[in-house]
């Protein structure tokens, strides 16, 4: 039968979990959407061969399984001298995996931006850098911003796998506390749960960052 | 020791390869149905089942699939119901495949406007008739290409079959890992694997994007 009440020795073991997951998604959401709009501003106005560049990473990423990108840095990168510890291992993976996304989200809202706005700045002596940062990313990421929302989130919960590689987060803590206990349904349901909360409160945080952040158009 | 060479990784490699394309297809076709009719159910409009429909997807979209598998396996034999690797991957992929495709669908069904359901309404046509003849012709044309999108997901969420002990690709490259001790390669191999089945697919639905976007 269910008993729940099992689990609650092990409540430090999910908290710690928890903590590790909450580290990892917020260092690597930074870190990747960074990395996201360099990629993004590059395919979008680099020289041809930086723009296949990204292209051919972002495909890459984007046509690979999260886990196998994960083991080929982890367990691949180590025999050719690059030794890296499981910690350093998923926040690369996660920023790399990010990014990709993101480039291509990012990439949709920048060339969604007309034409006119570049001139006219052109024509305001402001040069591509200028032009770039206070014209044209603004309204490029409100019109993405939920879908970069929910990118976050996804590569929120394929952190998950990072247990594989003995990070220990809140999969590594569900899967210790049901080797202990053996209430494996309840561990994985609790745990199952816990994710979910962390994914609804991402998205209501991301909401309230976007309200501050694109403010002014809705007062305007 | 037995001596491995590139070839007699990659023929192993391509051996459980086939594994991994029946687990997709299968998860495939199976959340398509479940989606189908979820689908389905959403359309009626009744607000109990709307609101169930809403409350799976977010249940299985807002968890992790590994989790779901954890669940589905280790966690479904601890409270009594026998189930092998392979039924689990299938179980769990089933139901996530489904939920974000109902998501996908509602999108491409809600972007028809209103007054495509009142037009047919004011020429006396029935529910069933408005769907057949009006919506979904229009429909599955918007939803063609991120449903073949999607299939991308699929494929690699049965990479996760793996962590369960489903011999398909990667359980292979990390079983040839152990027996190498070659990761590099072994795990460029399996990436490439992975590549080579989901980029034509990614291709395949850009192109249906491009197509239908003209079309429409």
């Amino acid at each position: 039968m269910l008993n729940f009440s099992d689990l609650l020795p092990y409540t430090d073991v999910f908290l710690g979990g928890l903590a590790t997951t909450l580290q990892l998604t917020l260092l690597t959401t930074v870190l990747g959407v960074i990395v996201g709009t360099l990629c993004a501003s590059i395919r979008q106005y680099g020289n041809k061969p930086s723009q296949r560049a990204v292209a051919a990473y972002v495909e890459l990423i984007r046509n690979t399984p999260f886990i196998v990108q994960l083991f080929f840095i982890f367990f691949g990168l180590p025999s050719i001298g690059l030794l890296l510890t499981p910690w350093q291992a998923s926040v690369i993976a996660l920023t790399i995996n990010l990014g990709a996304y993101s480039t291509e989200i990012i990439r949709a809202g920048l060339s969604n931006i007309p034409k006119g706005q570049w001139e006219a700045a052109k024509v305001l002596g402001m040069n591509f850098r200028q032009t770039l940062v206070r014209v044209v990313f603004t309204p490029a990421f409100e019109k993405i911003y939920p879908a970069l929302t929910s990118q976050c989130i996804i590569v929120m919960l394929g952190s998950a796998v990072l247990s594989q590689i003995s990070v220990q987060d809140l999969t590594y803590a569900a899967n210790l506390v049901q080797s202990r206990n053996f209430r494996a349904f309840e561990s994985y349901v609790v745990t199952a749960l816990m994710y979910l909360g962390l994914a609804m409160l991402m998205r209501y945080i991301f909401g309230l960052i976007g309200k501050r952040v694109f403010a002014f158009r809705e007062a305007s | 020791m037995i001596e491995f060479s590139n070839w007699d990784i990659l023929r192993n490699l391509l051996f459980a390869m086939q594994w991994t394309i029946l687990l997709s297809l299968i998860a495939f076709i199976s959340g398509t149905s479940v989606a189908l009719g979820l689908t389905a159910v959403r359309l009626t409009r009744n607000p109990v089942m709307t609101r169930f429909v809403k409350v799976y997807v977010e249940l299985f979209q807002g968890t992790p699939l590994l989790m779901q598998m954890f669940l589905c396996f280790f966690g479904l034999s601890m409270i009594g119901y026998e189930i092998s690797a392979w039924g689990a991957a299938i179980l769990s992929l089933t139901l996530f495949t489904s939920a974000f495709l109902v998501e996908i669908w509602r999108g491409c069904i809600d972007t028809l406007p209103k007054g495509q359901w009142e037009a047919s309404r004011v020429l006396g046509l029935s529910f069933l008739q408005t769907l057949r003849h009006v919506i979904l012709p229009q429909a599955t044309r918007v939803a063609f290409a991120p449903t073949v999108g999607f299939s991308v997901q699929v494929v690699k969420g049965t990479a996760l079959a793996s962590v369960i002990g489903f011999v398909e690709l990667t359980k292979a490259g990390t079983m040839l890992n152990n027996a190498t001790f070659e990761p590099f390669k072994v795990f460029a191999f399996v990436a490439l694997l992975y590549f080579a089945l989901c980029y034509p697919l990614s291709l395949c639905s850009k192109y249906l994007e491009k197509k239908y976007h003209v079309a429409r």
